[in-house]
């Protein structure tokens, strides 16, 4: 009998080995409090100079050769748009960037906000990615490598933006589609994207993200009565790239102000280190309980004789 | 079958025949039945009437969405990348399917044998309710050919998805090895079978760590979405927890709610052993299930507390969130303590019905209902409702399939006698 229980707890360290092999690396997750690569290049955007002017979506367009828009760039009702009963227009597979204009409390003229990927220090999308197809680079933008995406579309449930779309209408080769900072032809060579290149109202404001955020609070700290006090980007979320200052409250701008100041990894890390746990003491926790539930019992199977012979040896 | 047995047909339930000859194949997939009387059977049943008319409409939607993408049978959301295939599909199959990995533990590694009448029911609830939920997977996807990337081309191993795309990949595995000793059964072969017995207890201690962690991860994918799922449904430190815990009673409920369906349709399918034993087996089961439940609906209050959410309560989420806990925590809760403390076999039943409805809102209510709170409210696509209830359809039938053969619901004589 002995013989027998040492055999199956064997048998029992084993599967959990192997469930262990089957399962590596799990563990060696997103580094502790990564705050975006040095040099990385950001953009500054000034809520505050832009018109709606939408040169910006036409840039973007053109640069990303992507499909003619429904209305032209010049047509301006596109901001009285209204989806799914109180929606502004947002990002998709076909507008990378998106202009949309608010009407906030107590100012006297309209103010409006470019939309586009954020370009997250520590990227929800990238973290939630389970083929790895994003990349944040030393440049500082956010791509992706749509030749390995499965389309579970994870990163579209975890950007706290909304910012990835998907190709839904592609049978064959459906992807995900947003902005990557131009980062194929123009970041890599150190050049601005086209969307800030384009502003005829210098919205923008293009270098490393660390010089930005010192002329962002130089703006604030020089014009109080222009400005809100509150950068939205320096850390949310784990700080963006991209970042905006503005001169109404933000959430009067359509920004989501109750996203955490940590990237949202920190959110799923607390399960993430059960992981390791889980798989190291649950093998020998449930085959020692096997072990003393089976102490002194008969093994016996009703369905299972075979397996009774053999404990009889 | 019922009036067949009036005529003294016999369906296979043993290795040999009442003749001492050995059953072909063919045989066997008849159930032991001529082709004709095997048909006559199929067609008099008004079951499966629905079932072909579900089919009929359901299986060239399928194959619609396959030839004109996933955008031509859902409202190709940007906001809801997650419909109903996953919100149904991956969120509510997989704890109903906790089954298995419960039972396993039960029988072979506390060495609970008088809950061996039930156990392979409850492995093949959970192989099946897997099987499903890859099944709705696949239609989910938008390119299902790549689903073997993140196991070998391209690892996303920070990834939660990539744990439980892991798990749910390797617990199939030793799923199917579990289930395939009442295969080998069936089919005969005796060396196969005493192979996978021996590795009993290994598949099942691999069946815990894998059902602990992925359950648990199903819960944390969620976590990613801090911002869009209400602060009553989401919980950074439990959502696992949450998730983990209400898979006990869900699958413990769903093996009652199954065994309840097969006695009251197939019952001349089970044996003596599994007709006798399943009073005193549900009160059982039921007692497992209404402890989880009430771990679940602590660890739910807990929550809630240690995120100092109570203010939400005042508002409509609120009163849905109280609705699900009072509505489908607690009092099934109560219905199933009722039945248990006074050993009432359908009171349980019906408590047992009631958990796992609140079970599939609760994964609703995290996945679709509550999640973009702060936006909108979609309704699933018809196409997609349509391919769900096609997809669940043929999990029924592949079900049924396999209880009216394989020896789960019965013993082989042979070995039953011995």
């Amino acid at each position: 009998m002995s013989k027998i229980t040492r055999r199956k707890f064997l048998a029992g360290s084993a599967a959990g080995g192997a469930a262990m092999m089957l399962t590596p690396a799990k563990k060696a997750f997103a580094s502790g409090s990564f705050e975006g690569f040095p040099d990385g290049m950001g953009v500054l955007v000034d809520l505050t100079r832009c018109v709606g002017c939408r040169t910006c979506e036409a840039a973007c367009n053109k640069e990303q050769q992507l499909p003619a828009p429904d209305l032209p760039f010049d047509d301006y009702s596109v901001f009285d748009e209204i989806h799914h009963g109180n929606q502004k227009r947002r990002t998709t597979d076909r507008a990378y960037t998106i202009v949309n204009r608010y009407e906030p409390e107590g100012a006297d003229k309209p103010l409006y906000r470019k939309i586009q990927c954020n370009h997250c220090n520590e990227p929800a999308c990238l973290t939630s990615c389970f083929v790895n197809a994003y990349t944040k680079t030393p440049e500082g933008a956010v791509i992706y490598n749509s030749h390995v995406c499965v389309g579970c579309r994870n990163c579209m449930i975890a950007c706290p933006f909304h910012i990835p779309a998907y190709t839904y209408h592609s049978a064959i080769n459906p992807v995900i589609k947003k902005c990557i900072f131009c980062y194929y032809t123009r970041l890599k060579e150190g050049k601005p994207p086209a969307c800030v290149e384009s502003c005829p109202q210098q919205v923008m404001t293009f270098g490393k993200r660390k010089d930005l955020m010192k002329i962002a609070k130089e703006r604030i700290h020089k014009n109080p009565e222009k400005y809100v006090d509150h950068i939205y980007g320096e850390k949310e979320v784990g700080g963006t790239g991209w970042f905006y200052i503005s001169s109404a409250p933000f959430e009067e701008a359509g920004f989501d102000i109750t996203l955490p100041k940590k990237p949202i990894i920190d959110n799923v890390k607390d399960f993430l280190a059960i992981v390791p746990m889980v798989l190291t003491i649950w093998p020998a926790l449930f085959t020692g309980f096997h072990l003393l539930a089976t102490k002194g019992k008969s093994h016996g199977h009703g369905d299972d004789h075979s397996h009774d012979e053999q404990e009889g040896h | 079958m019922k009036k067949l047995a009036t005529y003294g047909v016999k369906p296979h339930d043993a290795d040999l025949k009442a003749d001492g000859e050995k059953w072909s194949l063919m045989e066997k997939l008849l159930l032991g039945l001529t082709l004709d009387q095997y048909i006559g059977q199929v067609l008099r049943n008004k079951f499966n009437w629905l079932l072909g008319i579900i089919f009929a409409i359901g299986i060239p939607v399928i194959i619609y969405r396959f030839f004109f993408s996933l955008g031509s049978v859902t409202h190709a959301s940007y906001d809801y990348p997650w419909g109903l295939f996953l919100g149904f599909g991956l969120f509510c199959m997989v704890p109903l399917s906790a089954s298995g990995f419960m039972l396993g533990t039960t029988v072979e590694i506390f060495g609970r044998h008088d809950f061996e009448p039930i156990e392979r029911l409850a492995l093949l609830n959970g192989l099946l309710g897997y099987f499903f939920a890859v099944v709705y997977l696949l239609v989910d996807l938008g390119q299902p050919w790549r689903l073997s990337y993140p196991m070998v081309y391209s690892w996303g191993p920070a990834a939660v998805l990539f744990l439980v795309g892991w798990h749910v990949a390797t617990y199939l595995s030793v799923q199917v090895a579990e289930v395939s000793t009442a295969f080998f059964e069936w089919i005969g072969f005796q060396r196969g079978y005493d192979f996978i017995r021996k590795g009993t207890v290994g598949l099942t201690v691999s069946g815990i760590i894998l059902s602990t962690l992925h359950q648990g991860a199903l819960g944390a994918l969620f976590l990613y979405a801090p911002g869009k799922v209400h602060p009553l449904w989401y919980s950074a430190p439990f959502q696992w927890i949450h998730f983990f815990t209400s898979s006990i009673p869900a699958g413990l409920c769903m093996v009652i709610c199954v065994s309840t369906i097969v006695i009251y349709t197939m019952k001349w399918r089970c044996d003596d052993r599994f007709i006798d034993n399943l009073d005193r087996i549900t009160i059982s089961l039921a007692k497992g299930a209404a402890m989880g439940l009430i771990t679940y609906l602590i660890i739910k209050i807990i929550a809630v507390a240690h995120d100092n959410e109570w203010a939400y309560l005042a508002t409509g989420w609120g009163y849905w969130w109280l609705l699900e806990i009072v509505g489908f925590v607690i009092a099934p809760l109560i219905v199933l303590s009722y039945g248990i403390h006074h050993k009432l076999v359908g009171i349980v039943r019906i408590g047992a019905f009631w958990t796992v409805a609140g079970i599939l809102l609760n994964r609703l209510n995290t996945a679709l209902i509550t999640f973009n709170w702060k936006l909108y409210q979609e309704i699933p696509h018809k196409y997609e409702i349509i391919i769900s209830i096609t997809i669940f359809a043929i999990y029924i039938t592949t079900y049924r399939f396999i209880l009216n053969r394989l020896p789960i619901l019965y013993q082989f004589k042979d070995k039953a006698e011995k």
